[in-house]
């Protein structure tokens, strides 16, 4: 019963978008508007119940990239269920993110294969030029955010990073730069 | 692609019937190019390799139809799951003659379009070449790569050999004979029966009898039963149930379905990891097209039968993959385990009567019901029936996905399918079971692999993860690695994994800073032994094994850390110095990339690391073109490469 995913309602990029007119003043009510809109467009798929939470939660967060507490207000109400225990579902997941994300988000695997050949030292370099900690914060420029993932299937190219659908294979700390050069949003 | 006429089967006898037609039809084909979509070899780019040999099939349609080759009649080209062979990707293979084309690029399409297809002659550069030690001769077929000779796959029967979103393909393959067999000629009973008397062990980890799982949800009278599929695969280091999933929907389904039978269930649940949605979006295709066909659904095929399979998408969590924790997510809920006194054959999903199962063991079910229970006992070992994917990976040579039977020894898996170790360096460890699992050290490589002499040993089949690590992997680093992972997975319901962990953590991290004391690592196994005996769930109670089995094994390199501040493998960075060697001719590249300027030179003369400025982002090393920079600890080089 997956729904497909009904378009209309904001591509990622959009919604890092939303999280950058939230905050210039002003703007905010039109950024809170676009996220309540499609979290009720969502809602309209699924029976109001605690079973639907997880996977509204899901489109949600595919939607606008993170799941601000906005929204979650708008679901708890809808579904019926304590906006605690919404919080606490929320931060249980790791495919949840509760803050806003950069314009990219730099995903680096840290799947066993990957970390005997050297992701770690991705992740450190990473997080030295970026300034940022994995899931958590925005490069100052705004451009990007940091991730770590588990396997992701290319084992045979470890240690892997991934900017949208494009794969990096056999990473060093030495050609980070020229990816993060490469990848820079126009 | 060929459709069913859009209408549903009505009967087995139906199925069947179109089943036959299709192969009729497929006996005219002549060809079949098959482009290898499995995780790697998208990574590598094959779509674009898919894309560009349509456009070449179709730019010498005329030529190609000279030669008898009709394009979708005579010759059809395709996109599969995993090939398995994921170091050698992209993959394209030529079938039926089994031509194994590897590292193929778009532009190569054309060459295996205007050599291959039409003049029938290889492209000899795209042909896999064997290594050193076999003669390092080149291979025209799959069948002759000791990789694949020396496999035999079950569960993997048609992964890389169907067309994941075909239905038809699948037919041809033989698909769907074991269900149509099942639910036409055998009871619920025999099919519980079959399942048992091949001891069919769980592939998901805990290896629990299958037949004897079903047979006592059996016995539970209660009207609803809940099926339940874990695709969670949470090991971080493997990809077996993706490449499964991904790549041959179709034969997961079936087995639901046989499974379904056998217990009565009318409602199924997939719950497939986060990280898949290619999975997702394959199996809900074939659901819907299993819908449509009248394979799922209500009265299914004719006979009464009703199931319906939803899809969950996982909410990335591992302690998910615990069949209790799996079905709280599926409730909505926080996934926590429950106490296993609660049996969940009787309260499971919504405190109803479920059966869970993994992905790879609902898949070893219709070649069961197929070939008999006896075909699938007479492979493998006494108490570990069959065969087992694994996906290996690390610093072996040919990494990806394979199957062996139950019984096959570490060395084989690792130096005769594996190739050995990247640039033959000493093999140090293999761990297997993932982060419940263990890390066995080269004096175990002729361990025969099966569920129990992985365990007695102190490793764990798991699901299958298989890691190789050489001299230059840190024993410590990866105990450290797993217990954070588990740290960032414990659900935290309980006391001793919660706190043990971090304890763990703690401790380990001193170590690998070089500020471990005498006296930690016995604090450390008694750390272990609390966790494996208070902790609530399976995660807690497994979670200090990667611990416990690399101080077994490897106490001398834990030793040397606490006592001597050496990494011998030249990993643990407050442990090592970057130095640049004599041979440095000046070339002033890792002076301009260091991001603190630790280094100084001048053109053309020797450079100079300064080790308080160091901070040992390997930058230099990965950057330096003439391979002159050492990493020491202790005083000694224990070099590393950056990226094996
Ligand atoms: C922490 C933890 C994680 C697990 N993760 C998985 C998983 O990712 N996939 C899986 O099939 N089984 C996993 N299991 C095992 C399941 O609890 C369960 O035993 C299994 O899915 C049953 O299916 P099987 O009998 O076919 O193996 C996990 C168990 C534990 C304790
Ligand atoms: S052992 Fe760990 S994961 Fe399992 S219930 Fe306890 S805290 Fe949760
Ligand atoms: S561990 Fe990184 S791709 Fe598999």
């Amino acid at each position: 019963m997956t729904p497909s995913k009904k378009a209309g309602v904001g591509s990622p990029r959009s919604g890092a978008k939303t999280s950058k007119t939230k905050k210039k003043n002003g703007a905010g009510k039109n950024a809170s508007k676009v996220i309540l809109a499609a979290t009720d467009e969502i809602l309209a798929h699924y029976p109001l119940e605690e079973a639907s939470l997880i996977m509204v939660l899901q489109e949600l967060n595919d939607q606008l990239n993170w799941l601000p507490p906005k929204a979650l207000e708008r679901v708890a109400k809808k579904l019926n269920v304590p906006f605690g225990k919404v919080q606490g579902v929320a931060t249980f997941y790791r495919a949840f993110s509760l803050k806003p994300k950069g314009k990219k988000t730099v995903k680096v695997c840290t799947g066993t294969a990957c970390h005997v050949r050297g992701a770690s030292m991705l992740v450190d370099e990473l997080k030295r030029s970026l300034e940022v900690e994995p899931g958590e914060g925005i490069s100052e420029d705004g451009n990007f955010s940091l991730e770590t993932v588990n396997c992701v299937g290319a084992c045979a190219m470890a240690p892997v990073a991934m900017i949208g659908d494009h794969y990096y294979a056999s990473m060093t700390p030495g050609n980070i730069a020229k990816m993060l050069k490469k990848e820079k949003p126009e | 692609m060929t459709s069913s006429n859009g209408k549903p089967f009505g009967s087995v006898k139906n199925l069947l019937k179109r089943a036959e037609k299709i192969l009729k039809e497929r006996k005219k084909l002549k060809q079949e190019i098959r482009v290898c979509a499995g995780p790697g070899c998208i990574a590598l780019g094959a779509k674009d390799i898919h894309k560009e040999l349509c456009k070449q099939l179709d730019d010498h349609k005329k030529e190609l139809e000279a030669a008898g080759l009709e394009l979708n009649v005579t010759l059809s080209e395709k996109c599969t799951g995993c090939h398995g062979m994921c170091e050698a990707g992209p993959i394209v293979t030529i079938e039926p003659e089994g031509t194994f084309y590897t590292g193929v690029k778009p532009r190569d399409t054309k060459k295996i379009v205007e050599k291959t297809l039409l003049k029938d002659q290889l492209v000899d550069p795209l042909l896999y070449q064997l290594g050193h030690h076999r003669g390092g001769g080149k291979v025209k077929h799959y069948a002759d790569i000791p990789f694949y000779s020396l496999q035999l796959r079950v569960a993997l029967r048609k992964v890389g050999v169907v067309d994941p979103t075909n239905f038809d393909d699948f037919l041809a393959e033989g698909g769907f004979q074991a269900f149509a067999k099942a639910i036409a000629e055998m009871t619920p009973e025999d099919v519980i029966d079959q399942v048992e008397k091949s001891g069919l062990r769980g592939r998901g980890g805990a290896g629990f009898s299958t037949g004897r799982k079903w047979r006592s949800a059996l016995r539970v009278k209660e009207d609803r039963v809940w099926l339940i599929c874990n695709g969670d695969e949470g090991d971080p280091g493997a990809f077996m149930d993706r490449a499964i999933m991904e790549g041959d929907p179709y034969s997961v389904l079936e087995g639901m379905m046989i499974g379904a039978y056998a217990l009565g269930a009318t409602d199924a649940w997939i719950y497939v990891r986060h990280e898949y949605p290619l999975a997702v979006e394959h199996l809900q295709m074939a659901i819907d097209k299993l819908t449509n066909a009248g394979l799922l659904g209500e009265n299914i095929l004719g006979t009464g039968m009703t199931l319906n399979v939803r899809i969950s998408r996982g909410g990335g969590a591992f302690v998910c993959g615990e069949s209790s924790a799996l079905m709280r997510s599926l409730e909505g809920k926080v996934g926590e385990p429950r106490a296993k006194y609660v049996r969940s054959v009787e309260k499971g999903l919504h405190d109803e009567p479920t059966v869970l199962n993994n992905v790879e063991t609902f898949t070893c079910v219709p070649a069961i019901i197929d070939k008999g229970a006896e075909w699938f006992a007479s492979m493998g070992r006494e108490k570990s029936k069959g065969t087992k994917a694994f996906s290996l990976v690390g610093k072996v040579k040919h990494t990806g996905l394979i199957e062996v039977p139950m019984g096959r020894t570490l060395r084989e898996i690792i130096f005769d399918i594996g190739g050995g170790i990247i640039d033959d360096r000493p093999f140090k460890a293999v761990q297997t079971g993932g982060p419940s699992g263990g890390c066995l050290p080269a004096g175990k490589l002729n361990l025969q692999v099966d569920f129990d002499t992985l365990a007695d040993a102190g490793a764990m089949m798991g699901s299958g993860g298989m890691i190789v690590m050489d001299d230059h992997t840190c024993m410590v680093d990866v105990a450290k690695y797993f217990i954070n992972f588990l740290i960032g997975e414990s659900c935290g319901k309980c006391v001793p994994c919660r706190e043990g962990l971090y304890q763990l953590y703690d401790l380990l991290n001193k170590i690998t800073n070089g500020e471990g004391k005498p006296g930690d690592l016995e604090t450390i196994e008694t750390l272990c032994h609390t966790m494996e005996v208070a902790s609530l769930c399976a995660l807690g109670k497994s979670a200090p094994y990667p611990v416990t089995s690399t101080i077994k094994y490897f106490r001398e390199e834990y030793e040397e850390h606490i006592n001597d501040g050496v990494c011998r493998a030249g990993v643990c960075p407050k442990l090592i110095v970057y130095h640049i060697n004599d041979d440095c001719n000046g070339c002033e590249v890792c002076r301009k990339h260091c991001p603190t300027n630790a280094i100084t030179g001048e053109k053309k003369k020797l450079h100079v690391i300064d080790p308080d400025l160091c901070i040992s982002c390997g930058i230099c090393k990965s950057v330096c073109k003439f391979d002159t920079i050492d990493i020491m600890s202790g005083g000694k080089i224990v070099s590393r490469d950056v990226v094996a």
